[in-house]
């Protein structure tokens, strides 16, 4: 660890830029030459067609760019891919892997980078690297407090966002409290998704950074001495609010897709989702009605950023890298950030684009729905990863199953 | 069928079974677990005993009566629909915001918003045994039609009427016994699927706890892939529930034989039973027919669907948005899942002739030990040995190609294909064969010109049922196709996680289409063919 901090503060030294520079250049084009004519597999989740439409688009960029083929294989979990390439690894197949590229992050990152299943660092080699906003937006090289250490590359930011329908919410409760009261006395009209799926989990940790005193502790891993009383409210809190949920909590919806769904059935009165263009895209689709807004938490809601990683034994890590690197491009960027096609956050620092590439940000319609950057607020770190895994496991001999 | 699965087995009991069994005693540790076991026992159990019955009911209500015909062909082409679908088919329908409260509210009900009402993922379990029911319906139906005019239905029918018996009892008496020799194999094929079933289970099941198979598959993406060990100790539970399920049955059926035979003895007439009992199977038959047939409307319209709120009883603009983003990819993976179900079938047929051909001229009986290890795919969960199996291909660099999908796929369609196939090929008259040799005709003759022209019914739907199996695959797809291989159905999971019902629609569309368009060449084929000789139209 220490000493590639150090070689990455070297190579910023102005002495080496050159150098450096010169180098990074002369190895990108023979990364580019390789990946000439590859097929890369790219073993994404598949849930949602409009993610699935943007990365055909990559591959038709990628294709006509680098001549690179993209292949998008469409995962329900993206467990399935670190499963296959840890079935790999077993195998002792250490080259010609399946999967050229996984759509990760937090604990499948975790859990791959530990077990010595990807390869990297290779960020620094991306030439559009420079232009990823690391210190405005630390989740970039940050993945659940785990330093990315240069093993995956950021495509987008996430933000948990609220959201209601004004016909039937007027004033939207705005605190990790109110959302109890208004639970309460509204009962049957909130859920959140059956942990340990993820977004179910980050409600969890959200709830967690209200009702704790001092909430820098998640930060770091859990201690097991104090572990019970730091999360006692959490169980407190969850207690009252169980019996005023949708199904009397009886059930719970499986993911955020499914919470989305409960919310445009007219099921549930508020929703939640990690990405702030969701509802505006799902309106511009026609699956919601344009009623639907979003709001956040006072004191700022978690966020965090998705990341793409090559696996060890990729059997076209060239390729890979050069989709890694097209994801960075301000072009793609601009796309995943319009509303009519993602609504995804850009990772990028605006500031150090081009004039020609900041214009692409600036021509875009955010949606009716979508708060503008200085409305989403404060974003929250990601806690350590050890309180996602121990605050589902916990969840789960406490409330799943049934009393 | 032996070597995959003993690998594959192999491949899950030694993960099991690491780390001083670190993972059976973590399954043992977690508190859901005799609930998930009761869940998936109770379920599988109840859903199989009482498709079974409505099978049986409509057969005695019907056999031989044009409403037969009619619930045969409403009922049929339903075998297609794809497990998962039919599911989400059916939790639109059923729904507190679902299809059937749209059509009632607010007019009926005065419900503005959907009521908070807990009929999906309910506690028992119900929800997913209506599913389970109402999809294993129609296969317990088309095979017991295979299986009647070989045990001289009709005959027996009408001699059982002229001593007196009502329809229900004389086909109770004279017929169910023969009838459920032959259906006894399908029967625990559609035991053990309802016990270890993960599509369904996952959109019409418990949550809190799951059934155990589908807390398995969640174990198994548990991101940390701590809790691969006590995945594969579940496996190895899911094996030994689904055998005590089968034995559970069996014991129930030496019961219900004694029952039977006492019964049999005093010979009951019991005429008034029969307008009650019509009743009754016309109603199941209706109910189930249009369960799923409603579901799938419904899919479908959402396939078209512009916004569509609650109450709304119908969308309110439809466009084609869906199907023209959908239609490139549509197309690659339909072609990619019908020549896998192509491949699979005709190897299957050929297999499965080659085999009952051989019984036949060589008279060897099928020993019931060869015929458990011919069913030994249907009967062990999935779950249990694709894991190990996988583990097993990736050396080899076997995976990730359509031949090896295809060869996965046979394991699954060959059984299916001889269940359908066997019964009516070793019932075919024999004294037929004797009258062609009699005749001069060679043993390959016999078979070429006599015995597969009158089996043309029964083989087409063989076929067919070969096709839909095929259709259905989703874990062989998924993990000996590397995920490479991408079919309609693996296709729609992947989507059932985003709970898209717009595409999820258009992909249940051609789910069930492709498989349809099978089952109607296997009920119009013979029928052309033979157009001149009746009794040999197959089905009937």
């Amino acid at each position: 660890m220490h000493r590639r901090t150090a070689l990455r503060l070297l190579a910023t030294l102005p002495a080496f830029a050159g150098f450096s520079t010169k180098a990074l250049a002369a190895e990108w084009d023979s990364i580019l030459s390789e990946a000439k004519g590859q097929t890369v597999y790219w073993h994404a989740w598949g849930g949602d067609p409009k993610i699935n439409d943007f990365i055909t688009w990559i591959g038709e960029k990628a294709e006509e760019r680098y001549g690179v083929t993209l292949e998008h294989v469409k995962l329900a979990a993206t467990s399935d891919a670190v499963a296959r390439v840890l079935a790999e690894q077993q195998a002792g197949q250490t080259e010609g892997g399946a999967v050229d590229l996984i759509w990760i992050n937090g604990e499948n990152f975790a859990a791959m980078k530990s077990q010595g299943l990807l390869y990297g660092p290779f960020t620094d080699t991306l030439p559009n690297w420079p232009l990823v906003d690391v210190l405005g937006k630390p989740a970039t090289v940050t993945d659940f407090t785990l330093p990315t250490d240069g093993f995956e590359s950021p495509w987008a930011m996430a933000q948990l966002v609220f959201e209601y329908d004004t016909e039937r919410l007027k004033e939207p409760p705005q605190s990790i409290d109110s959302i109890l009261q208004w639970a309460m006395s509204n009962p049957g009209r909130f859920t959140y998704p059956q942990p340990p799926d993820y977004l179910g989990t980050t409600f969890l940790k959200q709830v967690l950074y209200g009702v704790m005193p001092d909430p820098s502790v998640l930060q770091s891993p859990i201690d097991d001495a104090s572990y019970e009383a730091l999360v006692a409210p959490l169980w407190a809190y969850l207690d009252r609010l169980h019996p005023a949920l949708w199904r009397a909590a009886k059930a719970f919806p499986q993911n955020e897709p499914a919470l989305g769904q409960l919310l445009a059935d007219g099921e549930i009165d508020i929703s939640f989702a990690f990405n702030p263009g969701r509802a505006s895209a799902e309106i511009a689709a026609g699956n919601l009605p344009d009623t639907i807004r979003t709001f956040v938490l006072d004191g700022g809601t978690i966020g965090n950023a998705s990341f793409v990683a090559i696996p060890f034994n990729a059997a076209h890590r060239a390729g890979a890298i050069v989709i890694a690197n097209l994801i960075l491009d301000p072009e793609v960027q601009a796309r995943a950030q319009d509303p009519a096609v993602l609504g995804f956050q850009t990772v990028l620092d605006l500031q150090s684009l081009t004039p020609e590439d900041r214009a692409r940000f600036d021509a875009l319609e955010l949606g009716v729905a979508t708060l503008s950057p200085a409305d989403l607020g404060p974003v929250l770190l990601e806690p350590h990863a050890s309180w996602m895994t121990r605050i589902a496991q916990d969840w789960s001999s406490r409330y799943g199953v049934a009393q | 069928m032996v070597l995959p699965i003993m690998a594959g087995l192999a491949g899950t009991v030694i993960p099991a079974f690491s780390n001083g069994a670190a993972g059976v005693s973590k399954l043992l540790e977690w508190q859901g677990l005799s609930k998930a076991v009761a869940l998936s026992v109770g379920t599988g159990l109840a859903s199989t005993g009482l498709a079974l019955i409505l099978t049986i009911l409509i057969l005695a209500a019907f056999a031989g009566t044009p409403t037969f015909s009619r619930i045969r062909r409403g009922l049929a082409p339903l075998l297609s629909v794809p497990h998962a679908a039919a599911a989400l088919g059916l939790a639109f329908l059923i729904a507190p915001s679902g299809w059937i409260a749209r059509l009632l509210s607010p007019e009926l009900t005065g419900w503005q918003t959907p009521p908070d009402l807990l009929i999906l993922n309910d506690p028992w379990g119900l929800a997913l045994t209506l599913g389970l029911v109402a999809k294993e319906l129609p296969f317990l139906l088309l095979m017991s039609l295979t299986a009647l005019p070989h045990i001289d239905a009709d005959r027996r029918l009408t001699t059982a009427a002229t001593l007196g018996y009502g329809r229900i009892s004389a086909f109770i008496f004279t017929l169910l016994p023969d009838l459920y020799r032959q259906l006894r194999l399908p029967t625990y094929a559609v035991l053990a699927y309802g016990v270890t079933t993960v599509d369904m289970a996952m959109i019409l099941g418990p949550t809190l706890p799951p059934t155990l198979a589908t807390q398995i598959t969640l174990w198994m993406g548990e991101a940390s892939l701590a809790m691969r060990d006590t995945a594969a100790a579940g496996a190895l539970l899911q094996l030994t529930l689904a055998l005590l399920a089968i034995t559970i049955w069996r014991v129930m059926e030496i019961l219900l034989k004694r029952l039977l035979v006492h019964t049999a003895q005093s010979a009951p007439r019991l005429p008034h039973l029969d307008a009650p009992a019509a009743l009754l199977a016309r109603g199941a038959a209706a109910v189930v027919t249009a369960m799923l047939m409603f579901g799938l409307a419904g899919l479908a319209l959402w396939s078209f669907a512009g916004l569509w709120q609650f109450p709304d009883a119908l969308p309110e603009s439809f466009t084609f948005r869906t199907w023209a983003s959908a239609a490139p990819a549509l197309a690659e993976t339909s072609a990619a899942t019908l020549l896998i179900a192509v491949t699979a079938t005709l190897v299957a047929l050929a297999l499965c002739l080659g085999c009952l051909q051989a019984e036949a001229t060589l008279h060897l009986a099928p020993t019931s030990r060869a015929t458990i290890l011919l069913y030994l795919p249907l009967l062990v969960p999935q779950i249990a040995f694709l894991p190990g199996l996988q583990m097993l291909a990736l050396p080899l660099g076997l995976d990730g190609s359509l031949g090896a999908v295809a060869a996965i796929h046979l394991v699954f369609v060959l059984p299916y294909v001889f269940l359908s196939l066997s019964g009516p090929f070793r019932a075919w008259d024999a004294r037929i064969a004797t009258a062609g040799a009699t005749l001069g005709a060679s043993d390959a003759r016999i078979f070429w010109r006599l015995r597969l022209p009158m089996l043309s019914g029964p083989l087409a739907t063989a076929a067919a049922v070969g096709m839909a199996v095929s259709i259905g695959q989703y874990l062989p797809t998924l993990m000996i196709g590397g995920g490479r291989i991408e079919t309609l159905t693996t296709e729609a999971v992947a989507l059932s996680s985003g709970g898209n019902r717009r595409l999820i629609g258009a992909y249940a569309v051609l789910q069930l289409l492709l498989p349809a368009l099978a089952f109607f060449a296997a009920l119009t084929l013979p029928m052309a063919l033979w157009r001149d000789r009746l009794l040999m139209r197959g089905l009937e």
